[in-house]
């Protein structure tokens, strides 16, 4: 890992990423019986908001959707360079904040509860996403990334607790059910919109690229649990991602509540209990 | 063809009506006809939308919400009144309130008959509305130009 795999992540995964945006679309039209849309949707939908005119609000909602975009790009690129875990969690978290500024920013009711439901996101995956970067650096003993990717063994024989933990908030990270509170692909279990309902056109085709980003850096970290194996890492992070789409097709939003009580329960127990081991292994 | 033809986003209003042609619109959304097939999303929010699928006439408190819905879309955009109510009224034209179809407020793109309107009419409304909408994004093009 070196720059050059950073740089592959700035040119190729926005075509990873939209591909497996249209796998999740098509899938999950399969599992609820329908034939569903062409893999190459979410290419033609941001396509199509390219053509569209740009509403605008405010400009400045526009800096900071940028900014988002910059620092996600940024984040991944850092995670896929090899570089330190810890600055990469909290560019992730830098990115999530700009975007919540956005909603914030666009001064309509139902973008202003959207963002306030992506900061409680935040807040939710943050324990787990820390706790994983620990657990990563007890057992490898350093927190770069190419480090972490290059020890032998699979690190979810360590770190089963962690991995759990870092499970339960992929639907967070994800924006999907039942965690999809600040704004859902499925109409009609809205408010609107939520935290994208100000943006569009260009701009919301921005977001979607930057969701792109998002979806191979996720994966990304759930690979790094099976990086010993090439081939094992890639089956169990398609794994992964299937059984996502499972979970999200067969449950209901919860309110921000229990998102955040489950999320940081299992969070501090099954990842606390892990830690616990790691400890008195020695 | 377009992307713009590929990615319709639909936003639907049902203004004064039996709720007939409301339920056969989601019924296109259903596992038998599954409109997204074709890339048609269901949003219910007008920034993001192309098409303004209108259902039921329009009457005097329904009017200032039409209109709301439709300058928030961003252009290129379409409407499509569907079901005999939206095109003119329908078995509501002689109520004192109601106005008439949604051509009495909105430039309508695309009538669509039908009491209710079966889903294929409607899966086809939204095909001829796509063809529409490029015309449209074509004429913005030109007028940019010039
Ligand atoms: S056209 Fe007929 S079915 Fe449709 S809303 Fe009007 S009365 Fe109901």
């Amino acid at each position: 890992m070196s720059w050059i795999t950073g740089l592959a992540f700035v040119f190729f995964a926005p075509f990873v990423g939209g591909l497996i945006a249209g796998f999740d679309r098509k899938i999950t039209a399969r599992l609820q019986g329908r034939i569903g849309p062409p893999i190459l949707q979410p290419f033609y939908d941001v396509g199509k908001l390219l053509q569209k005119d740009n509403l605008v609000v405010r400009r400045s909602q526009h800096l900071y959707t940028e900014f988002f975009f910059v620092l996600t790009i940024f984040t991944g690129a850092l995670f896929f360079a090899g570089g330190d875990l810890l600055l990469v969690i909290f560019s992730l978290a830098m990115a999530g904040v700009f975007f919540a500024l956005g909603g914030y920013k666009a001064s309509s009711p139902y973008s202003f509860i959207g963002a306030q439901r992506e900061v409680l996101q935040m807040v939710s995956y943050e324990p787990a996403v820390l706790l994983a970067a620990v657990g990563m650096y007890m057992v490898t003993g350093s927190f770069k990334v190419s480090v972490i990717a290059a020890y032998p063994k699979p690190l979810v024989m360590l770190l089963p607790g962690i991995f759990f933990a870092f499970f339960f908030i992929l639907p967070v990270k994800f924006r999907k059910s039942p965690f999809d509170l600040s704004t859902s692909h499925h109409a009609h279990q809205e408010i609107v919109k939520g935290i994208t309902t100000e943006i569009s056109g260009k701009t919301l085709a921005l977001v979607e690229i930057a969701h792109w980003y998002e979806y191979v850096f996720v994966l990304g970290m759930g690979y790094l649990f099976f990086a010993s194996n090439i081939w094992l890492g890639l089956v169990m992070t398609f794994v992964i991602f299937e059984l996502l789409l499972v979970v999200d097709n067969s449950t209901a939003r919860v309110r921000w509540q229990a998102m955040m009580a489950s999320s940081w329960i299992v969070a501090l127990v099954a990842g606390g209990l892990n830690i616990l081991y790691l400890m008195l292994r020695h | 063809m377009g992307m713009l033809s590929k990615s319709p986003w639909v936003i639907h209003y049902d203004g004064s009506s039996c709720n007939g042609c409301d339920i056969e619109v989601l019924a296109a959304l259903m596992p038998r006809f599954d409109v997204e097939r074709f890339g048609v999303v269901n949003t219910g929010n007008p920034k993001h939308a192309d098409i303004l699928l209108l259902t039921g006439s329009i009457n005097e408190q329904n009017k200032p919400v039409v209109l709301n819905i439709y300058e928030q879309m961003p252009n290129p955009k379409v409407v499509l009144a569907v079901g005999i109510c939206a095109t003119s009224g329908g078995i509501f034209r002689e109520c004192y309130n109601v106005l008439g179809g949604a051509d009495k407020v909105l430039p309508v793109d695309v009538y669509v008959p039908g009491c209710a309107v079966r889903p294929e009419a409607i899966i086809d409304a939204v095909v001829k509305g796509v063809g529409i909408l490029e015309q449209k994004r074509a004429a913005m093009l030109a007028a940019q130009k010039a």
